[in-house]
């Protein structure tokens, strides 16, 4: 069988589980950016209790692996009755992950921030929320995108992971005609293709469009 | 189902756990070290003095590197029987493992060389250093403290990801807390383990790298602050 012939048989279907790769991948990023950023926001609080909540959640997660917590979402939960379905627990067990990596991205953005700022807006009396909204959290985009670009490609990859949890996105469909037609080298080898184009030719521009964009909002230009 | 935990079983299986846990840990260790030197053959594969080369190295690294290691698993373990190769679970484990992370080591000593100051090479120069002495004794010294911390972390990392390798049967900490949950239709300790012993092993050793990492630069005499 031509890989023409197998394109045309089973492309359909490998597109179909795109679409729910690229349907986790939407919504464990969004999940993801918010819980860094307010995990991020607790771990620089001063209030100590607050700190110490979001220091065990963030070595907790990024302690045990993805995989694990995975199958803990999707296996255990449902014996305390709280039953999730696999692409929710995909998407929460992604975000919470990866969010605990994120949050220490973004602890780095403010601590990064430049002193000058601060006492600047001490120096203006600005209220302690002001000034984390007005001054500090605007600066830190274009110091937190960059690595926050690379966690987001790691990202991408992590969600073939949710096919184990029985989420029919592009890896299920992959082994699924895998195991029907044992092309193995045709479909995994297209798997890792359409991985590697939404990757390289939609997700990184995208990111890179970011960076600059955050860049400008703040008048620091970027070649 | 209920929900109520259970110690005895846990006492009952932690024995099989932990005797997975050597097979997780010695997997992790030899992919590792496959990866390192893995990840030099990369870095000198972009180094070359041809340009094509280089960028043929390049462009397979970056496929690598945006590409998810499980279907990456899948397409080693499966595809090479296809065509009269055939590897046991562990092989291919190893070989992907190396091939993933050693793209990605690349990229922590490629960031390591560029992080030793354009000065000291032209000092070497100045010196009348052979290339190879002045990266013995000049460049890497220098350039070995910066790659600690990613290469520590991508230690952690293939650790971290080694319950993957269950999925093509490799008989891991994973695939027994699995393995352990099927027979008896408890899904709650053996998963709850599993999850305690990464946290158990991974966190000292995050500890123990950053330790390392003191230790290496109070000895070049560049104390951090």
């Amino acid at each position: 069988m031509s890989y023409f012939s197998f394109l045309v048989e089973h492309g359909s279907t490998l597109l179909l589980g795109t679409v729910t790769t690229v349907k986790v991948l939407i919504c464990a990023t969004i999940l993801y950016a918010l819980i860094s950023i307010i995990f991020g926001l607790m771990r620089v609080s001063n209030n100590s209790v607050i700190q110490g909540i979001a220091t065990v959640y963030i070595e907790f997660f990024r302690g045990t692996s993805l995989m694990v917590q995975l199958f803990w979402f999707y296996y255990v939960l449902p014996f305390f009755g709280l039953s999730l379905e696999a692409f929710t627990s995909g998407v929460v067990a992604i975000g919470l992950n990866f969010g605990a990596y994120g949050a220490e991205i973004v602890r780095g953005g403010i601590l990064a921030v430049p002193k000058g700022q601060w006492e600047g807006a001490y120096a203006l009396n600005l209220s302690p929320a002001k000034r984390m909204r007005r001054i500090i959290i605007p600066q830190i985009f274009p110091i937190i995108l960059p690595p926050a670009a690379n966690l987001t490609v790691e990202l991408l990859k992590a969600t073939a992971l949710v096919a184990l949890v029985t989420v029919v996105d592009l890896t299920f469909e992959a082994k699924q005609i895998n195991a029907i037609t044992w092309l193995s080298a045709q479909c995994f080898g297209t798997a890792l293709i359409i991985y590697y184009i939404i990757s390289r030719f939609f997700l990184v521009p995208f990111l890179r469009w970011l960076e600059i964009l955050a860049a400008r909002k703040i008048g620091k230009e970027k070649i | 189902m209920n929900a109520e935990w259970r110690w005895d079983f846990t006492y009952q299986i932690l024995p099989k756990l932990l005797w997975a846990t050597l097979n997780t840990i010695m997997a992790a260790g030899i992919g590792y070290a496959i990866a390192v030197i893995v990840g030099m053959l990369f870095l000198l594969g972009q180094r070359t003095p041809y340009k094509v080369i280089n960028i043929i190295v390049r462009e397979v690294v970056e496929f690598i590197r945006s590409t998810p290691l499980l279907i990456q698993l899948f397409f080693v373990y499966f595809v090479g029987p296809q065509f009269g190769l055939i590897l046991s679970a562990w092989v291919t484990a190893m070989i992907t493992i190396g091939l993933h992370f050693g793209t990605y080591l690349s990229e922590v000593y490629r960031g390591a060389l560029e992080g030793v100051p354009k000065s000291q090479w032209e000092a070497c120069r100045a010196l009348n250093f052979s290339t190879i002495y002045t990266y013995r004794r000049i460049v890497f010294p220098q350039a070995f403290p910066i790659a600690i911390p990613g290469m520590g972390n991508y230690l952690v990392g293939i650790f971290k990801d080694t319950p993957l390798l269950s999925t093509i049967g490799v008989a891991e900490l994973f695939h027994a807390a699995t393995a352990v949950g099927g027979e008896h239709y408890r899904y709650l300790e053996p998963y709850t383990m599993v999850g305690v012993i990464f946290l158990a092993l991974s966190i000292p050793a995050a500890i123990g790298i950053r330790k390392l990492e003191r230790f290496v630069n109070k000895a070049q005499g560049k104390v951090k602050n």
